[in-house]
C-alpha cells in the first residue's frame, strides 16, 4: 500500500499516526513545501514572544519520521493531482503514485490588495516558521510595526513582538478585535487589557493606501511604520482538489469518514469543512485540534479502518500577556453572564443544549463545558445552575460521575 | 452548656504552628467541630471544650502538628475527691441525668491476664517450632457427646450435636447494627467469612445485605426480640441468647431514636426514630426452666442443626448460673466480664457491677468439672481479650474460645475515646451519620480485622509452640501452664494456679 | 496499565490528597519547608458537595483529546499509556485546559505552562501516586481496571 501525504503540518502528522495505527508495513511518502520538519504553527508567536526556542519547536521528536517508516519530500510543491492515473505530479515533474492520498495542504495567507503595498519593503504575511523568522530580522527597539488585522492570527503576532519593538499599531476594519471569537463585550474587555499593554487599535477602519513609510487609513488617519504585517485572514488550499475534479465548497468537502468525492482521495485541516454541530452548519474550522482530528480519522480510514469523525465544534484557547481566552460553539440562543472586572464569562444555552461560551480570565477546567456541547448533553441531565456558577463535575448524576472517574476513559 | 460549667477540658489539643501548614484537614475531619481557620490570623484555631480525644484529627495531619494531651489543669489534690469525681458531681448538678459512658471501664481494677505468666518447655519436653511442624488451632464448639452409640447391627451413630468450627479459637462480640455501623457490620461480617470464625449481629437484627455472610454469623435474641424471626434465625451459623452483658449487667439497653435510622428501623423491625429500649430481664425467663423453653424453642425452629449460645455477664454466682446453663440444653457458654465495651452504658453500671472475666471464666470451668458436665457445653469468654497473650492464658483458664469485642474496634480505627453514646464517632463506627459512616470503608476494614486475626493467631501457634503443645485443644484448661505472680492466695485459688516460683 | 481510579462512596472530602500531590511536586523533601504559608497548586483537585466528595485528575483516557489538541505537542502518551506532559514545550495556550472533559489538567503555579498528574512518575515520589498512599479511605486506588 502507498500512502501519500501532501503538506505535513498537524493534519499530515495525525494521519500518518492513524495509518501506522493500523498499518505498520505500508509507505507513506508526505510532500511539503516548507523545508522544516513539522512544527506546531501556533507556536511561531510564542516562538517571537520566547516562550519556546527552534530547539523545542518540532510538533514530535526528531526521530518521528524514521520511526514511522516515513520518505519525506520536503521544499517540493505538489502541482497537480491525477485521479486517474492515481499520481501526484510534483513541481519538478516527478511523479508519485499512490493507493490513498490525503490533501493536508491547510490554508495560505490571504493580502487583499492595497494602493502603494508593492512599494513597502518590510512587510510579512504570519503563517509559517520562515515568516516569523523573517520578521525576526527586521524587528528592533527603533522599529514602530503596523499590524492589518485584529484577528486571532494579527494578535497573537502582537503579542510576540511587542517587547522586541517600538511600538505596534493593530487596524481591523471590524468595529471590534477578535470579532470571529468575542463579542462586542469580550472584545472591549480584551482590548482594554491590551491598550494597557501599550497597544494601540486602529477599529472600523482599513487601510486605503501605503505612501512611504505611512499608511493611510479610509477614514483619513496617517499611522507611521517600518514594518507591516498583513494578517487580515487565510484562504483554504483548495486548489489541488478542485482543478482534479473534487468538490469544492467554501473548502474542500468530504464525508464524515474526510474522504473527498474523488476516491481513495482524502483531506484534513484548514483546507477542508467539517460539519459544526454548534450551529449545524458545514464551514471550515481552521483550528489545530480540528485538523488533528481529522488527519486521525483520514489516516485511519485510507489503512482501511472505519473511523468518523462527527463532533466538530469550533474552539479557540488563545490568550495574550498572562490573560487566556477560552470560547466554544455559537453564540446563539439565552445567555448566563458573569462579567467583573476581572473576569468575563457567558454561557449559551438553548432547547436544553449548551451552545456556546466565551471566557475570559476564568478558563479554569472549561473543557467541561466544551464536553457538554461536543458530547450535546442534555442540560435537564445535569445540574447547570451549578455549572453556570463553575464548572464541576458535581454537577453531572452520580453514575456519570462513577462512569467519568471510576472506569477506564 | 450547664453540665460544662465548672470544668476545664480535660484534653488539650496542642498544635505545632511552626509545622501547621493550615491544610484544615483537622477542621474537615472533626464531627465536633473543634478546628477552624481563622482567617484574620490565618491562623488554625481549636476549642479543647469540644474534643472527645478520638485522635482523629491526630491521625489525619500530613505534619504531625498536632497532639492531645491530658490537661495538667487540677484542683487542689484530693486522694478521696479525686477530679473525676469532682466533676462527674459537677455533670450531674447540670444535668439531673444518669451519667453515660461507653466501652470498657476505664478504673484501675486488676487485670489479671497481666498477672499470669506462660510456661515453656525446656530439655525434657521438647519446644515445638509452629514454622517447621503442624500446629492446630482451629476449635470446635457445640456439645461433646459424652458416649458412643450404637444401633442394633452395632454400627457407630453420628450422636454429635452441632458445632461450630473456628479456625482460630477468636469470634468477634456481639456488636448491634444500630450501635455500629452499616459499614462497621460488613467489615466484620466479611472478616468472619475470609478467617473461617464468625461474627455475632448483637440484638440489632441481621440487615438484608449481610445474610450472605449467614454461614459466618451468629445472631443474637436478646430480650428486645429486635429483629428476630424466621429467616433471620435460620440464615445464622449460630443463635446467642442473651441474658447479660459485661459492661451491663443487670441492666437492659437504650437505643436513642437519633441512631433509629431508615435502614436500623427495618432491620430492628421497629418505628423509625423512636427509642428502642431492651428490658433488662427476658419478660419470660425467670428461672433456668424457662430458659431451657426458650433455647428448645430456638433449637426445634431451626431444626436441631444449630448450637444455642447462652450469654451472661461474669457476676458473683456466675459459676451456679453457668452450671444451671449447661443443664438448659444450650449448647454454649459465653461469659462476658465487666471490663467488656459497650455503646451506651449508665457510668455506675459499666464501673461498679459485675467481675474480672478470668476469675468468672476460672470458677465456672472449675464448678462445670466437678459437676461432671463440662463437655455438656462449651465456653467462650469475652470481656477484654486484648491480645494472643489473654487469649492463650484464658485458654489455659478453660475457654474454647473468645469474643473480642474491642479489640476488633480498634482494628478498625477507634481510638477508645469512649463517646460511643454521642452516636458522632469520627471513625465511623458507633455511628449512624452518614458522612461519618463513609468514614470507614470496608475494603480497609475487613482487611485489618483479617490481619489482627491471623497475627494472633501465629501469635497462639508461638506460645503453644513454646510450651510444647501442638493444638488448642490440648492447651484448653492446662492450668499448669500459669503460674500467678503477686496475686494472694485466694486470687491463686479462685484461679486455680498456683505461684510464680511454685 | 494501572491507573487512578476515584470511589467517591469512600471520599471523606479531606483534601489530604491535594496537599499530599503538591507536596510531592514541590521537589522538596519536608512537606512543612514545601507547603507553610503557601497557597497550594495540586494536581488533583477535589470537589465538595452536599455530602458528596470526589477527587479529579488526569484519567489518562485510552484517546485523549488533550493529546490532539496540544498546540506545541508538549502533550503525549508514553509507552505505558501514560498521557505525560513535556513542560519544556508547553506554551501554556491552555487549549488543552478547553477541552479536558474531566477538568483534570490546569494552569501551573507559574501561570506559563500547564500541569498534569503523571501518577508521580515525574517527582520524588515515584512509584506509587502520593494521593493514593495518603488517602486513608481508599477513596482514590490505584489499579489496572483493563
Amino acid at each position: 500500500m502507498q500512502y501519500v501525504i501532501i503538506g505535513n503540518s498537524t493534519a499530515a502528522l495525525y494521519a500518518i499516526e492513524g495509518i501506522r495505527s493500523l498499518d505498520q508495513e505500508g509507505k507513506i511518502t508526505v510532500i511539503s513545501d516548507e523545508t522544516h520538519a513539522a512544527y506546531g504553527r501556533p507556536l511561531i508567536s510564542y516562538y517571537l514572544y520566547g516562550r519556546i526556542d527552534l530547539e523545542h519547536i518540532g510538533y514530535r521528536p526528531a526521530d518521528f519520521y524514521t520511526k514511522m517508516g516515513v520518505d519525506l519530500i520536503l521544499g517540493e510543491r505538489a502541482e497537480k493531482i491525477d485521479p486517474k492515473g492515481k499520481k501526484v505530479i510534483l513541481k519538478s515533474g516527478k511523479k508519485i503514485a499512490y493507493d490513498k492520498l490525503l490533501v493536508a495542504t491547510g490554508s495560505r495567507p490571504f493580502v487583499p490588495p492595497m494602493e502603494g503595498l508593492d512599494a513597502v519593503k518590510e512587510k510579512f504575511s504570519f503563517m509559517q516558521l520562515d515568516d516569523a523568522l523573517a520578521l525576526e530580522r527586521a524587528l528592533g527597539p527603533e522599529k514602530d510595526v503596523l499590524i492589518v488585522g485584529a484577528g486571532l492570527i494579527g494578535l497573537k503576532c502582537m503579542e510576540g513582538i511587542l517587547d522586541r519593538c517600538r511600538s505596534v499599531t493593530v487596524v481591523d476594519l471590524a468595529d471590534r478585535i477578535l470579532p470571529s471569537i468575542l463579542d462586542e463585550g469580550g472584545a472591549a474587555f480584551v482590548q482594554k487589557q491590551l491598550e494597557r499593554k501599550g497597544v494601540r487599535f486602529i477599529l472600523g477602519d482599513s487601510v486605503a493606501k501605503f505612501e512611504g513609510t505611512f499608511a493611510v487609513t479610509k477614514n483619513g488617519g496617517k499611522i507611521p511604520f517600518d514594518v507591516l504585517v498583513v494578517a487580515v485572514g487565510v484562504r483554504p488550499n483548495v486548489e489541488l482538489v478542485k482543478e482534479a475534479g473534487g468538490e469544492v465548497a467554501r473548502g474542500i468537502v468530504t464525508d464524515d469518514g474526510q474522504c473527498t468525492t474523488l476516491p481513495d482521495v482524502y483531506a484534513a485541516g484548514d483546507n477542508c469543512e467539517s460539519f459544526d454541530i454548534s450551529s449545524g452548519t458545514r464551514r471550515i474550522l481552521a483550528l489545530l485540534p480540528n485538523a488533528a482530528l481529522q488527519g486521525e480519522c483520514a489516516g485511519k480510514n485510507m489503512a482501511g479502518g472505519d473511523a468518523h469523525f462527527t463532533n466538530a465544534v469550533p474552539m479557540n484557547a488563545i490568550g495574550f500577556f498572562g490573560s487566556h481566552i477560552a470560547t466554544a460553539g455559537v453564540y446563539e440562543g439565552e445567555c448566563f453572564e458573569d462579567i467583573t472586572p476581572g473576569h468575563y464569562k457567558k454561557l449559551f444555552y438553548r432547547d436544553n443544549r449548551l451552545t456556546g461560551y466565551i471566557l475570559i480570565d476564568c478558563i479554569e477546567r472549561a473543557g467541561i463545558y466544551t464536553s457538554l456541547i461536543r458530547e450535546k448533553t442534555p442540560l435537564s441531565e445535569v445540574d447547570f445552575e451549578l455549572l453556570k456558577k463553575s464548572p464541576a463535575l458535581m454537577a453531572f448524576s452520580e453514575s456519570a460521575r462513577k462512569d467519568k472517574l471510576a472506569r477506564r476513559q | 452548656m450547664s453540665d460544662t460549667l465548672f470544668m476545664y477540658p480535660e484534653y488539650e489539643v496542642v498544635r505545632d504552628h511552626d509545622k501547621c501548614i493550615a491544610c484544615r484537614v483537622c477542621e474537615r475531619q472533626c464531627a465536633n467541630e473543634v478546628h477552624s481557620y481563622d482567617t484574620d490570623l490565618k491562623k488554625m484555631l481549636a476549642d479543647s471544650t469540644k474534643c472527645v480525644n478520638c485522635h482523629r484529627c491526630v491521625c489525619f495531619c500530613p505534619t504531625h502538628a498536632l497532639k492531645i494531651v491530658k490537661s495538667d489543669d487540677t484542683y487542689k489534690i484530693n486522694a478521696n475527691w479525686d477530679k473525676q469525681t469532682i466533676n462527674e458531681v459537677y455533670r450531674q448538678a447540670g444535668t439531673g441525668g444518669v451519667l453515660l459512658s461507653s466501652m470498657g471501664t476505664p478504673k484501675p481494677y486488676p487485670v489479671y491476664w497481666d498477672k499470669m505468666l506462660v510456661n515453656a518447655s525446656q530439655v525434657t519436653n521438647p519446644s515445638i517450632d509452629p514454622l517447621r511442624e503442624p500446629m492446630e488451632t482451629a476449635v470446635y464448639l457445640g456439645k461433646k457427646t459424652a458416649k458412643l452409640e450404637r444401633d442394633e447391627k452395632g454400627r457407630l451413630q453420628d450422636t454429635l450435636p452441632p458445632q461450630l468450627k473456628l479456625s482460630v479459637p477468636v469470634m468477634f462480640s456481639a456488636m448491634s447494627y444500630g450501635s455500629i455501623s452499616y459499614n462497621a457490620h460488613e467489615s466484620l461480617a466479611r472478616a468472619a467469612e475470609e478467617l473461617g470464625i464468625y461474627y455475632n449481629t448483637g440484638e440489632g437484627g441481621l440487615h438484608k445485605d449481610f445474610y450472605k455472610y449467614g454461614k459466618n454469623t451468629i445472631v443474637q435474641v436478646a430480650s428486645g426480640r429486635f429483629g428476630v424471626f424466621k429467616d433471620y434465625l435460620e440464615t445464622a451459623a449460630a443463635i446467642e441468647i442473651k441474658m447479660g452483658q459485661g459492661a451491663k449487667p443487670g441492666i437492659g439497653g437504650h437505643l436513642p431514636g437519633g441512631k433509629i435510622t431508615d435502614a436500623v428501623s427495618t432491620t430492628r423491625m421497629i418505628p423509625k426514630g423512636v427509642d428502642a429500649i431492651s428490658p433488662a430481664p427476658h419478660h419470660d425467663i425467670y428461672s433456668i426452666e424457662d430458659l431451657r423453653q426458650l433455647v428448645y424453642s430456638l433449637k426445634e425452629a431451626t431444626d436441631y442443626k444449630k448450637p444455642v449460645i447462652v450469654k451472661i455477664a461474669a457476676v458473683h454466682n456466675c459459676a451456679a448460673i453457668a452450671s444451671g446453663v449447661a443443664r438448659s440444653g444450650a449448647d454454649i457458654i459465653a461469659i462476658d466480664g465487666f471490663r467488656g465495651g459497650t455503646g451506651a452504658a449508665p457510668t455506675r453500671i459499666r464501673d461498679n457491677v459485675g467481675i474480672p472475666i478470668e476469675l468468672a471464666l476460672a470458677s465456672v470451668d472449675t464448678r462445670l468439672r466437678e459437676e461432671g458436665i463440662r463437655d455438656n457445653v462449651s465456653v467462650v469468654v469475652a470481656g477484654s481479650v486484648r491480645s494472643a497473650a489473654d487469649l492463650v492464658k484464658a485458654i489455659a483458664l478453660g475457654a474454647d474460645a473468645c469474643y473480642i469485642g474491642t479489640a476488633a474496634l480498634l482494628a478498625l480505627g477507634c481510638h477508645l475515646c469512649r463517646t460511643c453514646h454521642q452516636g458522632k464517632c469520627n471513625w465511623g463506627i458507633a455511628t449512624q451519620v452518614p458522612d461519618l459512616v463513609k468514614r470507614l470503608n470496608p475494603e480497609v476494614g475487613y482487611r485489618r480485622l483479617v490481619n489482627l486475626v491471623t497475627a494472633w493467631k501465629h501469635e497462639l501457634q508461638e506460645m503453644m509452640g513454646g510450651m510444647g503443645i501442638n493444638s488448642v485443644e490440648a492447651l484448653r484448661g492446662n492450668r499448669l501452664m500459669l503460674r500467678g505472680i503477686g496475686l494472694t492466695e485466694k486470687e491463686l485459688s479462685v484461679l486455680g494456679i498456683r505461684h510464680a516460683g511454685e | 496499565m494501572k491507573r487512578i481510579y476515584v470511589e467517591e462512596k469512600w471520599c471523606l472530602g479531606c483534601h489530604l490528597c491535594e496537599y499530599e500531590c503538591a507536596f510531592a511536586n514541590s521537589g522538596i523533601a519536608d512537606m512543612v519547608k514545601a507547603l507553610k504559608g503557601k497557597e497550594i497548586h495540586p494536581r488533583i483537585q477535589v470537589e465538595d458537595g452536599d455530602g458528596v466528595h470526589f477527587a479529579v485528575n488526569c484519567r489518562h483516557c485510552t484517546d485523549p483529546l488533550c493529546v490532539k489538541s496540544c498546540i506545541a505537542g508538549a502533550l503525549s502518551k508514553d509507552g505505558d499509556g501514560m498521557v505525560v506532559i513535556d513542560q519544556n514545550k508547553c506554551v501554556g495556550c491552555y487549549t488543552c485546559v478547553m477541552v479536558c472533559p474531566y477538568g483534570a489538567i490546569m494552569p501551573a503555579e507559574n501561570g506559563k505552562v500547564a500541569q498534569k498528574c503523571m501518577l508521580c512518575t515525574d517527582n520524588m515520589k515515584q512509584g506509587e501516586p502520593n494521593c493514593v498512599k495518603y488517602c486513608i479511605n481508599r477513596a482514590i486506588v490505584f489499579e489496572d481496571r483493563g
